[in-house]
């Protein structure tokens, strides 16, 4: 098993364990503003795929996280399955070449995609958007231009999830099961934000544990292209 | 002939619903499916490939879906399966019944069922 591979089942299994651990605390947050079942899915579907992740033969990143999220997809049910699960099989690809500061960045940017064209949210709706736009647009740009190492830039990129999960409280829904509620959903914060950002979290523990990904962009990288608007300080 | 998959949160809803457009629609495979899987509520992708690949005699499926994740899993299923099928945009009992009834005709194609789910749309009650 390539050290890589190996970081990636330990995070899936740190993922699982988290959210074992958060899975009343999740389901306190979705009943008051959807149908409860987020903590139970969430818990169930990411211990399913840390048990079929932890049998892989020779795992390699792109691997591991195409079997977690397809495990998730059949698991978790719900608007979760897809989100989580189907956006992690679609840009598991990314990683096809193992994990680098470029591929990293790749990788985040076509889950976001793939959540946002799936779940056709945007920021401000109240959903896990509202944590993952901040997080990979930060991601990006501590990377690509401030030229830290992706560990470095996960971290930040774990910062702006925090601040995306409180922006979710006080608004009101308008995407999702939260939607019907209207006004009824200020003043709570959004499950699928919150639990994007315990994922981040402990993606960001492993990595520091266990990844020597401490590199920056070599020089020779392509220029990092920053698409206009899309980037913003935080 | 064109089949149907009905999708609900409950799959109690999607045979209810099955039955109620069975009624009208003669041949008309109709696969009902819903549930998480673990005997609550909810859809899963899986489930949906399968009612897909039941439904189907070749000549595609129309999907009918209630709320929200309904619809996601619906389009992974879709993406995943060799079936050909589409997702009609429209309320699911009155767009399956709909549906059922346009899916006898001879000349039904996947896209004139969905077509005739859509008008459902603008069914006035009262």
């Amino acid at each position: 098993m390539s050290d890589q591979g190996e970081a990636v089942v330990a995070a899936v299994a740190a993922v699982a364990d988290r959210l074992e651990a958060e899975r009343s605390y999740l389901t306190d947050l979705d009943s008051a503003i959807g149908d409860a079942d987020h903590g139970g899915n969430m818990a169930r579907g990411w211990a399913a795929a840390a048990e079929a992740v932890a049998d892989m033969a020779d795992p390699e990143p792109g691997d591991v996280v195409k079997t977690a999220g397809k495990t998730l997809l059949s698991e978790v049910g719900g608007a979760s399955g897809p989100l989580y699960g189907g956006s992690l099989v679609f840009a598991s690809p990314e990683l096809a070449d193992g994990l680098t500061a470029e591929t990293a960045v790749a990788f985040a940017e076509t889950y976001l995609e793939k959540v946002q064209d799936r779940g056709d949210a945007r920021i401000g709706d109240k959903t896990m958007v509202d944590a993952l736009v901040p997080a990979v647009h930060t991601f990006k740009k501590s990377v690509e231009v401030d030229e830290m190492t992706p560990v470095e830039g996960l971290s930040k990129a774990v910062a702006a999830a925090e601040r995306g999960v409180d922006f979710t409280v006080p608004i009101r829904a308008s995407k999702g099961r939260a939607s019907y509620l209207g006004w009824r959903s200020v003043g709570h914060q959004d499950p699928g934000a919150t639990s994007t950002l315990y994922i981040m979290e402990e993606l960001l523990g492993v990595a520091r544990e266990r990844l020597d990904v401490t590199e920056p962009l070599p020089d020779d990288a392509e220029s990092p292209t920053v698409p206009d608007g899309e980037v913003t300080e935080d | 002939m064109v089949g149907l998959v009905v999708v609900s949160h409950s799959a109690t809803a999607a045979e209810g619903i099955a039955e109620v457009a069975g009624e009208m629609g003669g041949d008309t495979r109709i696969e009902p499916v819903g549930g998480d899987g673990q005997g609550g509520f909810g859809t899963v992708a899986d489930g949906i490939e399968d009612a897909l690949d039941e439904a189907d005699s070749g000549d595609g499926v129309v999907v009918l879906v209630d709320l929200g994740s309904a619809v996601m899993n619906a389009e992974v299923a879709i993406e995943t399966s060799d079936v050909k099928a589409v997702i009609a945009d429209a309320p699911v009992l009155e767009g399956a019944v709909n549906a059922a009834v346009a899916a006898t005709s001879s000349k039904a194609t996947v896209e004139s069922v969905r077509e005739q789910a859509e008008a459902a749309r603008g069914v006035e009650k009262l």
